[in-house]
């Protein structure tokens, strides 16, 4: 795979087919290892960096999970399709700095990426659409057995593996759901949400948009505790807490198609007008018309979209998949013109 | 809703970390959000920026500011105090280096400083070994121990074979 062929890809986490995808938008899963023998990443210096990005990369080419995966050194991937692979989900933010010695590789259904040398040696991800946390930890766990096997980890038995930073030591897991929770944003529930999760060690964060807010309803959540519970625990625990914001969310939504749908309808109508009319539009506000639609879709106000398309609509019209779209560099701008000439062509054909 | 730091400009990021009940909110610019780290800087995502936050030299639980013993890690040369500017260790040797300290850093973080999840295949081989390797020697003891040295003869050969095993695995 090629990084140029990644845009007519299909990214995982907006296929929209996976368990309860209406409202859970993706889970991902995350493990952070560091070689034994190695300096961690901020000590090392550029040779040792180097040493261990090399190692990593031979053992990942031999990883039998891994063939036909993509391998890229950051210091040769231009600073656009650096944001392109964050937009993706594949990297993160952190990983577009300070590129010499760092390494990516993207499996070829971009379900799997394993940033090398980003704050721990290996952080491995498994991406699934839907709400799947025991898929992606199954996968997760047998790249991991098998990296295992060609390279030592930094491990103790007292603390577990041994990572940069301590709020990852244990297990090194982080295991997060998506969730667009329109109805509990409305009916101003969604901090009993945030008590509910906290009994459980588990935190909240938002869906970025271009700025950093709590943008279009969308909310990930995510075990906070590496330390003391197993990984079944905490991903046994994570699977109660999503089914239980789930079921609530189904309800909700449900009361208000029972008591307030034409209010219910107003709003989604006009978010949808919007964009199939729009002639400049932020990415913020697409995020949010865009999750009105995607509640529209899920109680059946729209028909003329599905799931996967709201999806497609949230990944491309970020600002590096624009302007790799339109294959030229945009300000922001001509982003904002070229973002809602997209969204009118998707939405009017 | 003007800035949680400043005061001054308006706040555009918002920030909120559950953690074991504690729900911590803070509001800041973008300004303030740059200064504040560098990590923020590169990216907003909440748990990363845990460390980042938490200012290691003052309300980190578990370290006290200026606590330098001028103990370095044998390793990466890393002292503790670094440990509580950067909120990061420098390599696998600083857990042992620091292990007091940093134990109750760990509870404080994850309520608990003691790994319960899976072992690494190649290093679970070996740990279970160490651990196997480490009770025949204490049997061993108690042989010489009740004079059983017939019994300790057999269970030396054995602890010998082990040990060889263990030295070629770590090759």
């Amino acid at each position: 795979m090629q990084m140029n062929e990644l845009l007519s890809n299909k990214s995982e986490w907006l296929k929209g087919n996976g368990p309860d995808s209406n409202i859970a938008i993706s889970t991902r899963v995350r493990v952070a290892r560091n070689l034994e023998g190695h300096l961690f990443f901020n000590r090392a210096n550029a040779e040792q960096r180097e040493k261990t990005l090399l190692k990593l990369q031979d053992a990942l080419a031999r990883n039998r999970f891994l063939k036909g995966a993509m391998s890229l050194r950051m210091k040769d991937v231009s600073e656009l399709d650096r944001l392109f692979l964050v937009e993706r989900h594949l990297m993160s933010r952190e990983h577009m700095q300070d590129v010499p010695h760092k390494g990516l590789v993207v499996g070829d259904k971009e379900i799997v990426s394993v940033m090398l040398n980003e704050e721990d040696h290996i952080r491995l991800q498994v991406l699934q659409s839907g709400f799947n946390v025991m898929e992606a930890w199954r996968i997760v766990e047998d790249i991991d057995a098998e990296l295992s096997k060609k390279v030592k980890f930094d491990y103790s038995s007292k603390f577990g593996y041994l990572t940069s930073c301590p709020t990852n030591t244990g297990t090194g897991m982080r295991a997060s759901v998506m969730l667009h929770l329109s109805a509990l944003v409305m009916s101003g529930q969604v901090d009993k949400v945030f008590d509910g999760i906290s009994r459980l060690g588990f935190t909240m964060r938002g869906f970025y948009g271009e700025g950093t807010e709590f943008l279009g309803d969308f909310f990930q959540i995510s075990n906070q505790v590496a330390l003391g519970h197993s990984e079944m625990e905490v991903l046994d625990n994570l699977e109660r807490v999503i089914n239980k914001i789930v079921a609530r969310e189904k309800e909700i939504r449900q009361d208000f198609l029972n008591e307030r749908k034409s209010e219910l309808m107003d709003r989604i109508s006009r978010a949808y007008g919007t964009l199939k009319s729009a002639r400049i539009i932020t990415s913020s506000e697409t995020i949010k018309l865009l999750s009105a639609v995607r509640l529209g879709v899920d109680l059946g106000f729209v028909e003329d979209m599905d799931i996967p398309g709201v999806n497609e609509i949230l990944l491309l019209t970020q600002p590096a998949h624009l302007q790799k779209s339109y294959n030229m560099e945009l300000g922001p701008h001509d982003r904002d013109v070229k973002r809602a000439d997209l969204i009118r062509e998707k939405l009017n054909t | 809703m003007k800035c949680d730091l400043c005061g001054k400009k308006d706040a555009t990021i918002h920030l909120t970390e559950v953690v074991n009940d504690k729900v911590t909110k803070l509001h800041i610019c973008e300004d303030c959000a740059k200064q504040k780290s560098m990590e923020m800087q590169s990216h907003f995502g909440l748990t990363d920026l845990l460390s980042g936050l938490m200012d290691f030299g003052s309300s980190i639980p578990g370290g006290e500011q200026g606590t330098d013993t001028g103990v370095k890690c044998p390793v990466c040369g890393m002292s503790y105090l670094d440990f509580q500017k950067s909120g990061k260790l420098g390599c696998g040797k600083c857990y042992e280096t620091f292990e007091k300290d940093l134990g109750g850093l760990l509870v404080k973080i994850h309520g608990s400083d003691r790994h319960v999840g899976k072992i690494p295949f190649k290093g679970g081989d070996d740990l279970e070994g160490q651990k196997e390797l480490q009770r025949m020697r204490n049997e061993l003891n108690e042989m010489v121990r009740a004079e059983e040295f017939e019994k300790a003869a057999l269970l030396r050969d054995k602890i010998r074979d082990l040990e060889k095993k263990l030295d070629g695995q770590e090759q």
